[in-house]
């Protein structure tokens, strides 16, 4: 690393910018890729794999990928639940590759729930 | 491609003792055998906090917080969570008294209540790494000053933000930087007074071992300030790892042109090294410690005049006055001075340690109270026993009693009630702790600490010792309690350092806030807390006592007598009074009189 110049300092945060958005917990949306055993028999991995190369090319730094585990409805997996601030989470449910990459973009890129993969929104009551 | 989950192992000095490298290789080495290296990575990070419950892993996004790890639950864990994505509860925190775990770090009371800015990036970055730290807004408040503001003007916003020295006396850091300013002498110097030794206080090593870029760009600032070139971190050697770590990240900004000369091309030059200190207490007064760093002998002298470097001016300020300077910088001193009291502004960090749930490392506003300090994040006291007294500020602070756990954590508040803020050790004591003894205990450490140059400290503390060992031993004669008190104020009075000036303190506010058991242990013989042993002796309840046998057992003396379902019997004349007896009774038919 040769010595660096003021306006360095940026382009050496934004490089790991997403890693330390991660490590905060801070994004506009969330993301949960359900990979319990049965969604990744399913092919929760490849939806991860599709979603992770969206947020890379679409360089969505906002947008934070997390796995969880089994949603409870096996077989309808892969599911993936998005949340955003102050709306209520979308669970999508038989996704694979395409689809997952369709809803980056309508959904969480464009804001636009798609109906027609969605199971629900909201989540269970808990307690 | 950046990895879904980051797992942050914390390899503070603590967890490092519990096996924490151990427990890195063994999530590295699984997490290859699972071919999940592309999904997870496992970042080492400095002391999250809760160091008690070592070694600590926290896995990110979620926040999951996982304690009390060992080698053997890794596989499981790794299979379990990152495999399969199920977190595993049975390694989670479990809040004290409660049954069910809190997976979220963010909703365990012990994190929430905090408010981190000199720790703000503990847990979060690697702090061997220099890009982390950058990324986040690392060096940026450096690179502000340098191309934007005058020396003049960083001085006003630190003094505007209200800014007190973190390591004990709370002198406002702004004026100590702008008088060195004024002073014509070069070259100047900064240093960072990290030898921390207190008992009971790991503030320092903290913030060292997890974030040293912050201490380095915050005594560059400081530097630039005054118009300083060269610096020092008086670091103790008994901090290897802190040493270590500091050493590589002053080696990294140095790589990076942060240190060094033309730092960010911009035409200012300030280079960095470390002066290991070699542990005598003594040190950590400026003037004991700039004369080690001469290689005199550590003795304090009078001031005025002001501290010198070798006869150059010189700003010292301690590891988390530093670490606080450049969030000063990039927020500014109007949102800084917004925290905190009237007359102490912004956080301030606590070692929380002895009688305490959840002991370990807090940041939280100046102005909270001790009550939440100890019971909200503290998560009260052990086995439900009550809280007797909190002891801030070391051999130098004092005992702080129930009546007054409502007091509001400042500077002023703190020295009214007879103790003192210092560099931000606490120690919390239960109702089985004896005041006297632990008056006895500072004293002992400050007596074999004093360097010597003033008679009234080092035969003071000496005098002081005897008769609170005498005390103990149920030997107190009356007008003890007095000479105790006649004695401490002089010592006060008639040395020449804060080590002596203060060492009274744990004495004196004993004596203000406990003296009716100074009273019991000289005119009755009875130590009220039935800790000093001369004057307690142990007995089995017999209604109480089942039998069971643990106690005779256990006793190291053999001196527990009795048949199996028959009440026992303790010798006297065996016993020691250890307390182990005690401690393995489940019956609580032992009792202390």
């Amino acid at each position: 690393m040769s010595k660096i110049k003021p306006e360095d300092l940026d382009s050496i945060g934004e490089k790991i910018k997403r890693t330390m958005l991660l490590r905060e917990g801070s994004c506009r949306v969330k993301i949960i890729v359900h990979m319990g055993t049965c969604g990744i028999a399913a092919g929760a991995r490849n939806v991860m794999k599709a979603l992770t190369e969206e947020i890379e090319k679409a360089d969505a730094k906002d947008v934070q990928l997390t796995i969880s585990s089994c949603a409870g409805l096996c077989s309808n997996e892969p599911m993936v639940t998005i949340e955003q601030k102050d709306q209520p989470a979308v669970k999508y449910v038989d996704l694979n590759d395409e689809k997952a990459r369709e809803i980056f973009s309508r959904h969480v890129m464009g804001g636009k729930i798609m109906s027609e993969y969605a199971l629900a929104a909201g989540s269970e009551r808990t307690l | 491609m950046p990895h879904i989950t980051n797992v942050m192992i914390c390899t503070c000095t603590n967890c490092i003792s519990n096996s924490a490298l151990d427990i890195r290789d063994s999530l590295e080495s699984e997490i290859k055998r699972r071919e999940l290296e592309d999904d997870v990575l496992v970042v080492p990070t400095g002391a999250s906090g809760l160091c008690v419950n070592g070694p600590i892993l926290i896995v990110q996004p979620e926040g999951i917080f996982y304690q009390h790890l060992k080698t053997k639950d890794i596989p499981n864990l790794v299979e379990e969570h990152f495999l399969k994505g199920r977190p595993v509860k049975s390694l989670m925190y479990v809040p004290p008294g409660q049954d069910s775990p809190i997976p979220e770090l963010r909703s365990i009371p012990f994190f929430k209540d905090q408010r981190l800015i000199a720790l703000r990036n503990r847990g979060l970055i690697d702090p061997d790494s220099i890009d982390e730290y950058i990324a986040r807004d690392g060096y940026k408040a450096l690179a502000k000053v340098v191309t934007s503001m005058k020396p003049e003007a960083v001085i006003k916003e630190i003094s505007d933000s209200g800014l007190r020295g973190r390591g004990g006396a709370g002198f406002p850091t702004g004026r100590k930087w702008e008088s060195r300013r004024k002073d014509p002498r070069t070259p100047k110097y900064v240093v960072c007074n990290a030898d921390e030794g207190d008992p009971g206080a790991f503030m320092d090593r903290s913030i060292i071992e997890a974030d040293p870029h912050s201490v380095i760009e915050g005594m560059a600032i400081g530097a630039y300030a005054v118009g300083a070139s060269s610096g020092y971190v008086y670091l103790r050697m008994e901090y290897p790892l802190a040493v270590k770590r500091m050493q590589l990240s002053i080696e990294k900004a140095r790589e990076y042109g942060l240190l060094g000369e033309d730092i960010l091309g911009l035409g200012f030059d300030f280079d960095l090294q470390i002066f290991k200190g070699a542990g005598a207490f003594v040190c950590g007064e400026t003037t004991a410690l700039v004369a080690s760093i001469e290689g005199k002998i550590p003795e304090p002298r009078q001031r005025p005049p002001r501290t010198t470097l070798w006869e150059k001016p010189v700003v010292i300020n301690n590891v988390e006055t530093w670490a606080n300077v450049p969030v000063i910088v990039n927020w500014g001193a109007k949102w800084f001075s917004q925290i905190g009291t009237e007359t102490s502004k912004g956080t301030k960090v606590f070692s929380l340690a002895g009688n305490i749930n959840n002991a370990g490392l807090v940041e939280v506003p100046m102005g909270i109270t001790l009550r939440e300090i100890v019971y909200n994040i503290g998560g009260g006291i052990p086995k439900g026993k009550q809280f007797k007294a909190v002891q801030t500020g070391g051999p130098s602070g004092g005992f702080i009693p129930a009546s007054l756990l409502d007091l509001r954590v400042d500077y002023e508040q703190l020295d009214a009630a007879g103790s003192m803020m210092g560099s931000g050790g606490m120690v919390v004591m239960d109702e089985n702790t004896c005041m006297v003894e632990m008056a006895r205990y500072f004293v002992d450490f400050t007596n074999d600490e004093s360097c010597g140059k003033c008679t009234s400290c080092r035969e003071g503390s000496l005098a002081l010792l005897q008769i609170l060992q005498r005390i103990c031993r149920g030997e107190g004669r009356e007008g003890d309690v007095e000479l105790l008190e006649e004695l401490a104020e002089a010592i006060k009075d008639a040395s020449q350092c804060g080590l002596g000036q203060s060492l009274s303190n744990p004495v004196l506010s004993s004596l203000k806030h406990f003296r009716e058991e100074y009273e019991e242990h000289v005119k009755n013989k009875r130590c009220p807390a039935g800790v000093c042993k001369a004057l307690i002796t142990f007995d089995i309840d017999k209604e109480k006592c089942t039998g069971c046998r643990l106690c005779a057992k256990k006793c190291p003396q053999d001196a527990i007598t009795g048949e199996a379902k028959e009440p026992h019997v303790i010798d006297q004349e065996k016993c020691i009074k250890c307390g182990v007896c005690v401690d393995v009774c489940k019956f609580e038919a032992v009792s202390i009189t």
